[in-house]
């Protein structure tokens, strides 16, 4: 763990992405606390600008609403979308990946086959697809993230597994008796985990920026305030008030930005060979 | 190459070119495009099918009806070339124009008339038909002469000859076939002065010039584009580019019209909305619970912060409506029981009602960015008075469908009046017309045989004098039972370059056609 600390801090990039995602990880925490109000709130005559009125530190958007209750609340539906559709993802991704790799053969081509379909059509279009034909709820766009995400893990997963199941400790296992699962499960997986970390961080981030890109596109959950649908309100205003898009654009963009800078922490810290700098 | 017809208009444009002073004093000019943005795009273009404010809009070009109405809703002749109604008010005879041709070379007669008035509107178009129901018989004793009889007097009914209400429909295209399926409604035909030519689905539809129109010398352009730009800062844009010329009513976000107003070369209109006076409301759904209480209906119509959104979302155009009449209607009366912004009230009201922290779910408008904000600021009212709201998101035939299929707790619609409360007002509360399948009837299944009656009286009587003093009774019941939550008289500024000439010059404004449109430029 202390090594993997020294490591991980090396990479100065990654200290500072971790800070800034802490810093947006409380914001969405103490959101409920801070404005206890719903950022739907109208509560001043509309545009007013940032720095005019201290109670309402950034100013109005198009309804009077507070932009920085706004700002806090999105920061909770951004983490909330990236992390559960990564999980739904992993959990979609790392069986199919782990059983076409241990399996090869037909297994294997089956599975791949089938990851190939989602891979092959873009996966912005196919989550428009997607919201279109369900009803556009939180929940929905959480679905539809991770059914577009997860062949990437399968296919890192598959290949992790190929390289691993040939190994000694593997032969090794199979010898002792071991099932399929408990090899698959105790053996080798663990040993594919740091690379899936790493893609994890980065997955995080694309489900963020998706969400975004769906809810500026009007097809979020229209009861929830997120940055996206915040700037995709703001947009028709954008030479009036320019600040409106540009508050939740800059909040996206730090929040990508930490999770792929401490991506890039992590694959140092975690395959420690593979890196330059550590050398 | 020019077509025979090119040079004709070749000679005219040089006629209007050797007399410079003519020109300038409003001599039209022939020729020219003419760009119009469209939102949304229509669901179709069959006027005589979809009734919608897009359908109109272009559908207006291709069909037209026995007369027009100018901003003082007085009618002048169209199809027809004169009209008389006898003493009694039961029998109207219209005399048609001669020569007049479907876009497909057909003449136009009497037997058209018949065949669109008595068969197709009266089983498509569900406000024609609460009209019809007053017509005893229609005669036509040759081509050119159309005799309705009346059942008894109907004073609104020489109001009802306009194209989105009464288009005249081809009878040797759709006798005998299913109207809703015919494949002739994808190339609309009808006598107007543009003809369809190409519908590009998410691009633009295509008009060109009726070189066989039965006016002299129009209509003056050669063709008309209707630009769909889904997105509304994109079609200020497009105007600001000069992409397009014309600005329909509601096609760029309100806060940008102070923005266009602004250019060069840029008029702006608030007239050609005196026949529709479209009023925005909110459909109540009073067949779910807990809608059916009245209570539940009153605090939300108090809870509502109109003037709010007046001037926060329609740039403080229009006015606060007061009840199911527009102000601009015939026998509105502005004396009715109290429904302005009052949260204290509403939080009282509902405290008394049967509201139990249901969910009430509202239909946005998905008719741009204003109306979806609109619908955030009423979820956020209702929400102040301790109602839980959400917004159902959808696109223009899921709001139909769902409209149709009473599938909403509020929706948000705004629909016109057409000068009469007999012909705008009472299809949305009478009890006969909220059969659902339709998203233009009395779809909150508003149910008072006392206002059904007067309704029904009212249009009857022959007397003006007896026609307000019912209306204002109706009033006074409608808006005491708040069967919907009226909003705002709406405001439509039509944004057009100055040297497009008689873009709105009608009660119907750019939905009356580009008949009398030129283009004064070189």
């Amino acid at each position: 763990m202390k090594n993997f600390w020294r490591r991980f801090s090396y990479n100065r990039g990654a200290v500072i992405g971790l800070f800034i995602l802490t810093l947006v990880i409380l914001t969405a925490i103490l959101a409920p606390f801070v404005f206890p109000q719903s950022p739907w709130k109208m509560v001043q005559r509309p545009f007013l600008p940032p720095f005019t009125d201290n109670a309402l530190l950034l100013g109005t958007d198009a309804l009077g609403r507070n932009v920085i209750s706004g700002l806090a609340h999105g920061a909770y539906v951004s983490l909330l979308v990236g992390l559960v559709s990564t999980i739904v993802a992993l959990a979609i991704g790392v069986p199919i990946g782990a059983l076409a790799g241990y399996f090869a053969g037909r297994t294997d081509d089956a599975l791949m086959r089938f990851t190939e379909f989602f891979q092959t059509i873009p996966s912005f279009a196919l989550a428009i697809v997607l919201l279109a034909i369900f009803q556009p709820s939180l929940m929905f766009v959480i679905i539809a993230i991770s059914i577009v995400s997860w062949p990437p893990v399968a296919r890192l997963v598959r290949g992790e597994v190929l390289s691993l199941r040939t190994r000694e400790f593997v032969e090794a296992a199979t010898l002792s008796g071991l099932g399929n699962t408990q090899i698959i499960m105790r053996h080798i997986l663990p040993n594919a985990l740091p690379p899936i970390i790493v893609l994890a961080s980065l997955m995080v981030a694309q489900a963020i920026l998706l969400e975004s890109s769906l809810s500026f596109l009007g097809l979020g959950d229209p009861n929830i305030m997120s940055w996206g649908y915040m700037i995709g309100a703001a947009r028709t205003v954008i030479r009036t008030a320019w600040w409106l898009s540009f508050l939740p654009g800059m909040a996206i963009l730090l929040t990508v930005l930490s999770l792929n800078l401490i991506g890039e922490g992590l694959n140092d810290a975690l395959n420690p060979r593979l890196t330059r700098k550590t050398q | 190459m020019l077509k025979p017809i090119n040079l004709i208009a070749s000679a005219m444009l040089a006629l209007a070119l050797a007399s410079p002073l003519a020109a300038q004093d409003g001599t039209p000019k022939s020729g020219g495009t003419l760009n119009v943005v469209i939102q949304p795009e229509p669901p179709s273009l069959m006027l005589g099918l979809v009734q919608n404010g897009p359908t109109q809009m272009v559908g207006g070009d291709i069909y037209e009806s026995l007369l027009r109405y100018d901003s003082e809703l007085q009618p002048e002749g169209q199809l027809a070339e004169s009209w008389e109604i006898s003493e009694d008010g039961i029998t109207y005879t219209f005399k048609l124009r001669e020569g007049v041709k479907f876009h497909d070379g057909t003449p136009f007669t009497s037997a058209d008339v018949e065949f669109s008035m008595d068969k197709f509107l009266r089983e498509s178009h569900s406000r024609m038909r609460t009209y019809m129901e007053h017509v005893e018989s229609i005669e036509t004793p040759d081509d050119l002469t159309v005799i309705f009889k009346l059942k008894q007097p109907f004073g609104p009914f020489i109001g009802i000859f306009e194209p989105g209400t009464a288009p005249m429909i081809p009878k040797h295209i759709y006798e005998g076939t299913d109207f809703a399926s015919n494949p002739a409604n994808n190339t609309p035909i009808g006598t107007g002065p543009f003809k369809f030519d190409k519908w590009e689905k998410g691009s633009f539809i295509h008009l060109v010039k009726n070189e066989d129109y039965y006016m002299e010398g129009k209509p003056y352009i050669d063709d008309v584009y209707y630009h769909v730009i889904p997105d509304a800062a994109s079609r200020a844009v497009a105007y600001e580019t000069g992409k397009v010329d014309v600005l329909p009513g509601g096609s760029v976000e309100n806060f940008d019209v102070p923005r266009m107003q602004a250019m060069e070369n840029t008029c702006i209109t608030d007239k050609g909305w005196e026949y529709f006076g479209p009023l925005s409301w909110m459909w109540v759904n009073s067949d779910n619970k807990p809608l059916d209480d009245v209570k539940v209906r009153s605090a939300i119509m108090h809870a509502v912060d109109r003037e709010f959104a007046k001037n926060a979302l329609w740039n403080g155009l229009g006015k606060v409506a007061t009840g199911p009449f527009s102000s601009s209607t015939r026998f509105w009366d502005g004396d009715t029981p109290d429904i302005t912004f009052d949260p204290e009230k509403a939080k009282a009201l509902l405290a008394e009602s049967s509201y139990n922290g249901e969910k009430i779910r509202i239909l946005g408008l998905p008719y741009g960015e204003t109306w979806q904000r609109w619908a955030e600021a009423v979820k956020q009212n209702l929400s102040e008075i301790g109602m839980d709201a959400e917004i159902v998101p959808s696109d223009v035939a899921g709001w139909n469908q769902k409209i149709s299929d009473r599938d909403f707790d509020l929706a948000f619609t705004y629909l016109y009046q057409y000068g009469d409360p007999a012909l705008g007002v009472s299809r949305t509360y009478m009890g006969s017309n909220a059969a659902p399948g339709s998203p233009w009837n009395n779809v909150s299944n508003y149910q008072n045989p006392e206002t059904d009656k007067l309704f029904d009286e009212a249009a009857l009587m022959a007397n003006p004098e007896d026609r307000k003093a019912a209306y204002k009774a109706v009033q006074d019941l409608i808006v005491a039972d708040v069967p919907n939550i009226w909003m705002l008289e709406l405001g439509f500024p039509t944004i057009y370059r100055c040297d497009i000439k008689n873009p709105v010059n009608t009660a119907f404004g750019v939905n009356d056609g580009f008949r009398d449109v030129w283009i004064d430029r070189d």
